[in-house]
């Protein structure tokens, strides 16, 4: 069963403050559609700008929509208010990037962790969230002798690890995961994205990965969905999307990667991005398409039956 | 020479000149403390560079390794904010930076030796058109008319790939997008015809398709200037891509250093083919990537002896003796460990 799934989803953000008269409106998220399963990894991919980070907001319904639909488990989230709503975010939590910046450093990292607790679980004694912190906390890989200290007292890893904890201890079925890992050391970033793994399987979660590392992203992905300003240009399996794109931004964001050794310098055949910014009519990826042609200009940015939103995919 | 502070400015210009033959930027064991809760404590130690005209080195590390204050220290940059030699030198063109007046320094910053940062969108000033910035350090270091400056920073935008430098000039860094803003640090960078550049993670703030182009332009520049590069990153796959000769940095010491295709097909000290396993690009989808186990100790906690050997799936008792910095080495490539054997 499907225990996400948004459809259609608009989002445009006004221009604000100061420039409101001369600002021009942002269309964030543009007619974006997934569904994701129980145990599955969907990763979203983009540059700065590209409208993922929204798209993780919608998804968790801290924002909504100007039109479309979240479905939690089914239900349509967009219909719901109030109470009703409060008590479904049990659904679907969120890991932050930057662990330092995520945790109150007023706070004991228990009553940190145990917060969700008190909206979710208003049963239970203090006793009891201490007890369901401390196991919570052992799934993530952290002793419960540390649940009295506070965050400055623990490294980057470890605090992403309480970051992950304060998400799973409402015992969510979807995990929302925005740059996990980009604020970590690469040693460090292995012992999270293992831990994400495990905790994966053991309880079958649903994840929506979102990153601008393809490397972390063909690591852990099931399935990829490619944003560019605002709209998926291409979206399949991570097996299709890393051995045989179709769109040129795929190809470009792909041949971009670090090299992984000296001798792969000056490789052959590699797409470039070859100008800057976006068109805001026809296909947007125009003004960086090293294949463009007249056609694109009324492209309307459809995804075809393969998943690509291009007129002249690179694998055809 | 016991008059060497009484010289004058134009003495040392002349003496760098006259040195010219061994060009060369020369750390040798350089040991930096830093005070924590009150006490000092070393967070590099007996660190030994070296950096020639034309080369590119890397320097890598994880973060707190002790890598940036390395490179800061060249420019004797951190000593305000506490950093302090406690043992050790760094010389440029054989002349101590350390036994150069304020003045001096002055002239070596920017003029000898430039720094591009990792943050362009913190490193211009707001209030100020990137003309005005750029000028400013031609004519602090060039004997150059306001016209002249103008002329030079419009070459100097050019240069790195800025097609309208004249428009730009008049432009303030908000209107300018990261990688554009990085493209100014770098002409800044350029803009006395430096002999070596250290470049703190240049890339590493900005979107993978800006990232590459960045990495082709320093290259480039590197390549038609000579430059000696030295690249602090945390980032193998721009090692890769970029440099000549590698230095790891663990825990404040130099583990490894190497020519490139030596450290990427011959790692040989436990931490280097550690941090190398590790990375998600090399990894199978779908397995367990390869972890260190325990944490990076921090300054004031190192163990006697090596410094990794609590994480080292190789470590014997005799690593908690003082390890040198050459017990292993191959030409070029030295190791700072006991127990690696021939890595080939």
């Amino acid at each position: 069963m499907s225990e996400l799934k948004v459809s259609g989803l608009n989002k445009t953000f006004a221009a604000g403050g100061m420039f409101k008269a001369i600002g021009k409106a942002k269309r964030a998220v543009i007619d974006t559609s997934f569904d994701l399963a129980a145990g599955e990894t969907l990763a979203i991919v983009g540059e700065s700008g590209s409208g993922k980070s929204t798209t993780a907001r919608l998804a968790m319904h801290l924002l909504a929509p100007d039109s479309g639909h979240v479905f939690w488990a089914g239900e349509d989230v967009t219909q719901m208010s109030g109470k009703a709503l409060r008590q479904r975010r049990s659904h679907i939590q969120m890991v932050f990037q930057d662990p330092f910046a995520s945790l109150n450093p007023r706070m004991k990292i228990w009553e940190s962790v145990a917060e969700g607790l008190r909206v979710h679980r208003p049963d239970m004694t203090k006793q009891q969230r201490r007890e369901k912190v401390a196991e919570t906390l052992a799934l993530c890989g952290l002793d419960a002798s540390g649940m009295d200290r506070y965050p400055h007292q623990f490294s980057g890893g470890q605090r992403q690890r309480i970051g992950i904890a304060r998400a799973l201890i409402v015992e969510p079925k979807v995990l929302v995961l925005d740059e996990p890992v980009s604020a970590l050391d690469v040693s460090v970033q292995a012992q999270i994205l293992n831990l994400l793994k495990d905790i994966q399987q053991a309880k079958n979660l649903a994840y929506l990965f979102i990153s601008h590392d393809l490397s972390v992203v063909r690591h852990i992905a099931d399935r990829v969905s490619v944003m560019f300003a605002g709209q998926v240009v291409e979206q399949g399996s991570a097996a299709d999307i890393f051995e045989s794109c179709a769109h040129p931004y795929t190809r470009a964001l792909l041949d971009a990667r670090p090299i992984t050794h000296p001798d792969e310098r000056n490789r052959d055949n590699e797409v470039l991005i070859v100008g800057e910014g976006m068109s805001d009519s026809g296909c947007a990826y125009q003004p960086r398409c090293a294949f463009k042609q007249q056609a694109c200009a009324d492209f309307n940015g459809e995804l075809n039956a393969a998943g690509c939103a291009c007129l002249f995919p690179l694998n055809s | 020479m016991e008059s060497a502070e009484l010289i004058s400015d134009s003495f040392v210009e002349s003496s760098l000149q006259l040195r010219h033959n061994a060009a060369m930027l020369e750390i040798s064991d350089l040991s930096l403390s830093v005070s924590i809760q009150g006490e000092r404590v070393d967070a590099v130690s007996a660190v030994s560079l070296r950096l020639e005209p034309g080369r590119v080195l890397g320097l890598v590390g994880e973060s707190g390794c002790g890598k940036s204050l390395t490179a800061q220290a060249i420019l004797r940059l951190g000593e305000h904010q506490g950093v302090e030699k406690s043992s050790g030198d760094i010389s440029l063109d054989g002349n101590s930076l350390f036994d150069m007046s304020d003045e001096q320094l002055r002239r070596v910053r920017g003029g000898h030796i430039a720094m591009i940062f990792q943050e362009p969108m913190t490193a211009l000033n707001p209030v100020f058109t990137i003309g005005s910035q750029i000028t400013e350090v031609i004519r602090l270091h060039l004997d150059m008319s306001a016209q002249q400056a103008n002329q030079r920073a419009i070459d100097l935008l050019l240069d790195v790939g800025m097609q309208d430098a004249e428009q730009i000039l008049k432009q303030y860094p908000d209107s300018l997008s990261g990688g554009m803003r990085q493209r100014v640090l770098i002409a800044m960078a350029m803009a006395a015809d430096p002999d070596y550049i250290i470049a703190d993670e240049p890339t590493t703030a900005l979107d993978v398709s800006v990232q590459k182009r960045i990495v082709a332009l320093l290259l480039d520049l590197q390549k038609k200037r000579n430059l000696g590069l030295l690249l602090v990153t945390h980032d193998f796959g721009l090692v890769a891509e970029m440099c000549d000769d590698v230095a790891v940095m663990y825990a404040g010491e130099i583990v490894e250093s190497g020519t490139v295709a030596e450290i990427f097909d011959h790692p040989a000290h436990p931490y280097t083919r550690a941090l190398m396993g590790c990375r998600p690009e090399v990894s199978t989808p779908g397995e367990a990537l390869p972890v260190i186990a325990g944490q990076v100790p921090p300054p004031g906690r190192w163990p006697a002896g090596c410094h990794f050997a609590k994480r080292c799936p190789l470590s014997e008792d005799d690593c908690s003796q003082a390890v040198a910095a050459d017990v292993w080495v191959k030409g070029e490539h030295i190791v700072r460990c006991l127990h690696v054997g021939d890595p080939s």
